[in-house]
C-alpha cells in the first residue's frame, strides 16, 4: 500500500492521471462520493495551474493521520512565475491564478508558499468527517 | 444532515407514489432548510441519489453512474457559479464607487456661469459616461476682467477625470481673471508635462474678456477652434491656432490674439465632442454648427447652447460618442 504518490505535470494527460490517482486515494481513505469529487476537482485545478502557468511541476498526494482523524493532503510544487500577492489572488477568484480560490473552497486548509520568479508550493488538506 | 436526508426521502417517496402539486410544493419548501444548513448543489444530488437507492431497491447500475457523474459535474458548476456571483458583486462595488467618484468630481468641478452686465454667457457640458473629461472654468473678478477656460482631456472616464482635477487645481492656483491667456497656458503646460502620465494630453482654449473695452483675448493649446461671428460683416471666422496640446513638451510658448466684440457678435467655444461626426461622411460639422447657431441667434446664449445640443443629439440619433461641451458668449 503506497502512502504517497507523485505525478509530474507536463502535458494535459497528466492532469487526468493526477485526478485518477487522487480519486483512488480518496476512495481508499473512505471519503464519500461527494468528497471524492471535491478532492479530485481540487487536484484537477492545481494540476491545471501547473500546466498553464509553469514549465514544470508536480502533484504529490499523501494519506495523512492526525490524532484519530484520517485525511488526504495534496501538494503542488512548481517552478513557475510565482505569485506576487497571495491574498489578492484568492480574493480575485478566477481572474488570475486559475481558480485557487475555488480550491480553497473545496478543502479544509490551504497553505501557499510562493516566491516571485522561483515558483510556488501549495499544500491543501482535507479531513474525513 | 441525517435528519435532512430522512425528510428528503419521505418527500421524494411521497411524490414517486403520488405526483400531485402539494407534494411538489413541499419539495420546493424543503430548499429553505437546505440553504439554512448550507448544503451545496452536489450534496443535494448526493442526498437525492441516496434516497432513490433506498426507495427503489433494484435501481439500475447505469442510473447510479449517471448520478455520480452529475455529482462530479455539479462540484465544478457550484464553484464556477460562486466565482460568477463574486464577480457580479465586485462589479456592483465598482459601480457604487464610480458613482461616489462622479459625485465628488461634480462638486469639485462645479462652475458658476458669471452674469456680468453687457455680456451674455451660456453653457452646456454633458459627459458621455459618468465622469466628465471636459471642463469649463469661469473666473470673474467682478471688475473689469472675466476669464473662461474650456478644457478637454484626451481620453475618457476615470483617468481623464483624475487629470482634470489637477488641471482645475492648476487653474485655481495660478490664475487671476486678468492674467494673460498665453501665460496661463505656458504655466499649465509646465505643470501637466511634469506631473501627468505620458499618454495623457490636455487641449485648452483659454480666453479673457475685458468688460470695459469688449476685447476678447484668447490662446489655444491644440483645442477645437472657436467660432467668431461678426454681425456687421455677417461672416464667421474660425479662430484657428496650430499650437501644441498641453503636457507634450516642456517650455512651450503660446501666442495670444485679440478680437473686439461689437453688438450682436458672438463666440462659440466648444470641445471636439461637439464637432465629432465620425458616422457621417461628406459632412462639414463646423459648417452645420455655424448655420445652427445663426438660426437661433435671436435667443439668449444659454438657450442657444441648449438648442444646439438638442439638435445635435437628434442628428446623432441620441448616441453622442464623446463628452460634449459648448460655451457661447454674446455681446
Amino acid at each position: 500500500m503506497t502512502e504517497k504518490v507523485t505525478v509530474e505535470i507536463v502535458t494535459e494527460v497528466d492532469i487526468v492521471t493526477a485526478r485518477k490517482l487522487g480519486r483512488k486515494e480518496a476512495k481508499i481513505i473512505g471519503f464519500n462520493k461527494v468528497d471524492q469529487a471535491r478532492i479530485t476537482t481540487a487536484i484537477g485545478e492545481l494540476a491545471k495551474n501547473i500546466f498553464q502557468y509553469a514549465p514544470v511541476g508536480k502533484i504529490i498526494i499523501e494519506r495523512i493521520v492526525k490524532d484519530d482523524k484520517k485525511g488526504v493532503s495534496i501538494t503542488s510544487i512548481d517552478h513557475g512565475p510565482g505569485i506576487l500577492d497571495v491574498q489578492k489572488i484568492l480574493e480575485d477568484g478566477d481572474s488570475y491564478g486559475g481558480g485557487l480560490s475555488s480550491v480553497k473552497r473545496l478543502v479544509d486548509t490551504m497553505h501557499i508558499l510562493s516566491e516571485v520568479g522561483k515558483g510556488t508550493t501549495i499544500k491543501v488538506e482535507k479531513w474525513l468527517r | 444532515m441525517e435528519q435532512l436526508k430522512r425528510d428528503y426521502k419521505i418527500i421524494l417517496s411521497n411524490y414517486i407514489h403520488n405526483q400531485n402539486e402539494s407534494n411538489l410544493y413541499t419539495g420546493q419548501n424543503f430548499i429553505k432548510r437546505l440553504i439554512q444548513k448550507n448544503v451545496s448543489p452536489e450534496e443535494v444530488i448526493s442526498i437525492h441519489k441516496q434516497a432513490l437507492e433506498e426507495i427503489i431497491e433494484d435501481l439500475p447500475e447505469s442510473t447510479i453512474h449517471a448520478y455520480d457523474f452529475l455529482i462530479e459535474v455539479m462540484v465544478h458548476f457550484g464553484l464556477k457559479l460562486k466565482e460568477h456571483q463574486s464577480l457580479l458583486m465586485k462589479q456592483e462595488e465598482l459601480r457604487i464607487e464610480m458613482e461616489v467618484a462622479a459625485r465628488i468630481q461634480n462638486t469639485l468641478l462645479e462652475t458658476t456661469i458669471p452674469n456680468p452686465e453687457n455680456l451674455d454667457i451660456g453653457m452646456v457640458s454633458v459627459p458621455l459616461r459618468k465622469m466628465n473629461g471636459d471642463y469649463v472654468h469661469f473666473m470673474h473678478d467682478h471688475k473689469r476682467y472675466l476669464s473662461i477656460a474650456v478644457t478637454d482631456v484626451v481620453g475618457k472616464g476615470v483617468p481623464a477625470a483624475l487629470c482634470m482635477s489637477m488641471v482645475k487645481y492648476g487653474l485655481d492656483t495660478l490664475e487671476y481673471a486678468n492674467s494673460n491667456p498665453s501665460y496661463v497656458l505656458e504655466a499649465l503646460n509646465q505643470l501637466i508635462e511634469k506631473s501627468v502620465d505620458d499618454s495623457m494630453f490636455v487641449s485648452m482654449c483659454y480666453s479673457r474678456y475685458d468688460l470695459e473695452t469688449d476685447i476678447f483675448t484668447w490662446s489655444s493649446a491644440g483645442h477645437e477652434p472657436p467660432l467668431y461671428y461678426d454681425s456687421r460683416e455677417k461672416v464667421y471666422y474660425d479662430l484657428e491656432s496650430k499650437e501644441l496640446l498641453l503636457g507634450i513638451l516642456p517650455e512651450v510658448k503660446y501666442s495670444q490674439h485679440d478680437i473686439k466684440l461689437n453688438e450682436n457678435d458672438f463666440i462659440i467655444l466648444m470641445t471636439d465632442g461637439v464637432t465629432d461626426f465620425r458616422k457621417q461622411e461628406n459632412f462639414d460639422p463646423r459648417q452645420y454648427i455655424k448655420e445652427l447657431a445663426l438660426s437661433c441667434r435671436h435667443l439668449n446664449a444659454q438657450e442657444m447652447c441648449e438648442n444646439i445640443y438638442k439638435k445635435l443629439q437628434v442628428l446623432h440619433n441620441y448616441e453622442l460618442e464623446d463628452d460634449f461641451t459648448i460655451v457661447i458668449i454674446k455681446k
